[in-house]
């Protein structure tokens, strides 16, 4: 019998633009011992069908319309909020995707973990601490006696997912919604917080309903799939049978999303750097002392890089959060001040520019965001945006600015007529397409994208790869793409440089590097990439 | 919530018109607080009160001098709409001299906080480093002095004069607003559209007034309209310690505190100018909010 099971559970959010409907009649089920794997983007409901069984939605604006939800036995609609209370945490567990806001930060974590177990369980204070530290190190926690102690800022993202899973298997639920937990984090860590998922899941045969808007994940963990869109299951059957022979035209849309392939060699390249980057060294110091604040250490971020990018070339920069690679990125472009190398482009030294020749030269060199919701003012019409670079550098005048505002829009595939919409009136991938816009207004040579579509859903990213790839040789962009995600990489550039702690670690042709790493660090880079391998036409 | 790529279409009155110059932020904000009658009414009702302020020398029934000690404090009657105070001055009379006052200390008072304080707080939040940390404690030192004793130190200096008590004001109220600025300026500035900004090769000037200033506008126009009472009210208790009107001159913060002393016997005295000041407030607390909301894309526009 299934421990879970759904029946055409309904959801919807009455606001007051109207009724979205964000789940809408699903069902599934899923049995003892078995890891379902929910997949969908942002908005195809996949985290409210689960929230909404256990009362975390907020209602109203949220109101569950029709359906029926089992769990071993017990009709969890129908429960009120006490008796739902009894279930959550202690026979159905959470993990969140964020671990730097789902613990307490004021609160030691063995305090955390106690008291989540006895708010369930009749344990006094001393044995609930013996049990947080089985729980600790069940999860790989070193020295938990000692770590136990500690607050959470005192541990890294990985192990603060870690506390995290500990907190949530502590009162020994029989069945685990993990959502997202692992999008936050790290490749390599991300690789560990599975493996440990799937060797607790083993161990204690756990059910598992694990949450994701990638597939690649979802794949290497569950027994059966769920895909979902716009409030509806789309697709559900075991990995094999989706990615083998997908039914749906969205799960087909969502496997081709994934980049598998290899960019295609475009012609030959000049051999002549556009952008040289000579030993540069960037580090941010810390001060100390209220009114004579002295410098008592620095970080380094930058430790003495050299790199150069030929024209018209995409150069991958890798790396992992803190490994300095964005704020490489930031020295080339003099958004951050570096202590001590130089930058040239096209043969002119960035670095001696003063601050006047800056300004003008800036229009050279362009940057896109990581966040297309931070990268646009929120109080400034897309014309006003794009109008603000041509007129600053004189590529506009009044009497062509629109002329010019209009072939911009038609470049990055925006509706003309959208010019005169603010930023919050756009989805993410349109907005990151008015930020590529406004780099593009002032025609520059090179490009610094700093994780240009790691925050847009897979098959909008796909989008924006494609158009960024189109730019670069429409234009003749040379761009250095800052990203953590290899496949990415892979399917968008020419050469690669991996980063670590500040330095290059490696750096050659694309494929040369993903075939045969010759850092270890790069090899575990490449081991962490969740495989996909089940014969799909794009995989091979 | 799901955000379909397609977003929902604007009204025809925004998307319509052709602007080519200017900021359409205020444009746009004009237009929406058009459709805001509440905030629309209170702007109609100050202007009014302005007009009348300005006209009082032709309007006003008597002069603000007049004394009928004889009459001394009589109820609202036919002659006297208001009713007179103990000195048997027409309290009608004395509210509309009060109000030029009051709203003169009110608007310059506040407008020197809010240029000083706006600029100061954006200038230090922006350049950060050394200069926010010395601009910061000057902040700090002028808010430790004690207002009282500053105030009668200006006037054994200077004497009383209504320009002092501008400058009075304008000392102390900028400081709040510098802090608030600052720290939403802190804020804005780690924003990637602050660093696009500057990647595009703009001047500080024009990062601060087109993209610092207009998004911490909300909670500088929230607090403008909260400054602009106390500070009509500062000027009562300053005109107290001898800096700023003296009696038979009048303001609505003078006549109040008047009025409360003798509250039991001629309620009207308080009433009248309390009333007064009241439902000016709240029409500068509805125009605050329409101003807040129309300058904000976000807020739904309908």
């Amino acid at each position: 019998m299934a421990l879970l099971s759904v029946e055409h559970l309904s959801v919807h959010f009455h606001t007051r633009e109207g009724v979205v409907r964000a789940v809408d009649g699903v069902s599934f089920s899923v049995e003892p011992g078995e890891v379902l794997g929910i997949v969908g983007e942002s908005g195809s409901g996949k985290s409210v069908a689960c929230y909404s069984l256990l009362g975390l939605i907020p209602m109203p604006p949220g109101r569950i319309e029709s359906g029926r939800a089992e769990f071993d036995g017990i009709d969890l609609l129908s429960l009120s909020e006490k008796q739902l209370r009894r279930i959550r945490g202690r026979r159905i567990s959470m993990v969140f995707q964020d671990p730097m806001t789902s613990l307490n930060p004021y609160m030691r974590i063995g305090d955390q973990l106690v008291e989540s177990l006895r708010q369930h369980h009749r344990v006094d204070k001393k044995a609930a601490r013996e049990r947080a530290i089985l729980s600790l190190e069940e999860v790989g926690i070193r020295e938990a006696r000692q770590r136990i102690d500690n607050y959470p800022h005192e541990f890294s993202g990985g192990m603060r997912q870690r506390v995290m899973v500990a907190m949530a298997l502590i009162t020994e639920p029989e069945l685990l919604i993990a959502d997202e937990p692992t999008t936050a984090l790290d490749v390599t860590v991300q690789a560990q917080i599975l493996d440990l998922i799937k060797e607790i899941q083993r161990r204690r045969n756990l059910t598992v309903v694990f949450i994701s808007h990638d597939l690649g994940v979802v794949a290497g963990l569950a027994d059966h799939i769920l895909v979902m869109k716009s409030g509806q299951v789309v697709e559900a059957g075991p990995p094999k049978q989706i990615f083998r022979a997908p039914q749906h035209p969205y799960t087909r849309q969502l496997i081709e999303a994934i980049p598998t392939s290899a960019k295609s060699a475009v012609g030959t390249l000049e051999d002549t750097p556009l952008l040289d980057v000579r030993e540069l060294y960037t580090a941010f110091p810390v001060y100390r002392g209220m009114f004579f604040p002295r410098e008592v250490s620095r970080v380094e971020a930058v430790k003495s890089v050299s790199l150069s990018v030929r024209k018209g070339e995409i150069l991958g920069l890798v790396g992992e959060s803190g490994s300095g690679k964005s704020t490489l990125g930031r020295s080339i472009m003099r958004l951050v001040d570096s202590q001590s190398g130089e930058v040239w482009l096209d043969g002119k030294s960035l670095s001696a520019l003063r601050k006047g020749e800056l300004k003008r030269a800036r229009r050279d060199f362009q940057m896109i965001f990581q966040d297309p919701y931070a990268s646009l003012n929120p109080r400034m019409t897309v014309f006003d945006t794009l109008a603000e670079p041509l007129l600053l550098h004189g590529l506009a005048e009044r009497g062509n600015l629109r002329e010019e505002i209009n072939q911009l829009m038609d470049d990055v595939g925006l509706d003309r007529r959208s010019v005169r919409k603010y930023p919050h009136e756009f989805s993410g991938g349109q907005r990151q397409r008015v930020a590529i816009a406004r780099a593009l207004a002032v025609r520059p040579r090179l490009i610094v994208a700093d994780e240009p579509v790691s925050a847009l859903d897979v098959t909008i990213q796909a989008q924006i790869l494609d158009l960024l790839l189109a730019l670069t040789q429409r234009h003749g962009l040379t761009m250095l793409f800052i990203s953590h995600d290899l496949a990415v990489v892979r399917y968008l550039c020419d050469r690669v440089a991996v980063m670590r702690q500040g330095e290059l670690v490696e750096q050659g042709e694309t494929e040369a590097v993903f075939s045969h790493p010759q850092h270890p660090y790069t090899r575990d880079l490449l081991d962490a990439i969740p495989s996909v391998d089940f014969g799909t036409e794009s995989a091979q | 919530m799901a955000q379909p790529e397609t977003a929902p279409e604007r009204s025809p009155e925004l998307s319509g018109q052709a602007l080519e110059s200017g900021s359409s932020l205020w444009h746009d904000a004009f237009v929406r607080l058009r459709r805001n009658r509440l905030a629309m009414m209170s702007l109609v009702f100050l202007v009014a009160l302005v007009l009348v302020a300005l006209a009082t020398p032709w309007l006003a029934p008597y002069s603000y001098e007049e004394q009928d000690l004889a009459l001394g404090a009589s109820a609202p009657s036919a002659e006297h709409w208001l009713g007179t105070d103990t000195l048997g001055r027409d309290l009608l009379t004395r509210i509309m001299y009060g109000t030029r006052v009051s709203l003169m200390v009110g608007f310059i008072a506040t407008a020197v906080a809010l240029g000083i304080g706006v600029l100061w707080g954006t200038t230090a939040g922006f350049l950060g480093g050394r200069v926010d940390m010395v601009m910061m404690r000057l902040v700090d030192v002028l808010y430790a002095l004690p207002f009282a004793i500053f105030v009668v130190l200006l006037t054994v200096i200077f004497g009383s004069s209504l320009l002092l008590l501008f400058l009075a004001i304008g000392a102390v109220e900028w400081l709040t607003m510098a802090r608030i600025v600052r720290g939403q300026v802190l804020g804005l500035r780690r924003q990637e559209f602050i660093e696009a900004a500057i990647s595009l090769g703009l001047s500080r000037w024009s990062i601060i007034t087109r993209h610092l200033i207009p998004n911490a506008l909300g909670p500088i126009i929230v607090y403008t309209t909260l400054t602009i009472p106390s500070v009509i009210l500062l000027e009562s208790f300053l005109s107290f310690l001898g800096l700023g009107v003296q009696a038979p001159q009048s303001s609505w913060g003078s006549l109040i505190s008047d009025g409360v002393d003798t509250m039991e016997e001629y309620p009207w005295l308080l009433i009248f100018p309390g009333l007064t000041l009241a439902v000016a407030l709240f029409a500068l607390n509805f125009l605050g909010d329409g101003l807040r909301d129309a300058l904000d894309p976000r807020v739904s526009k309908d």
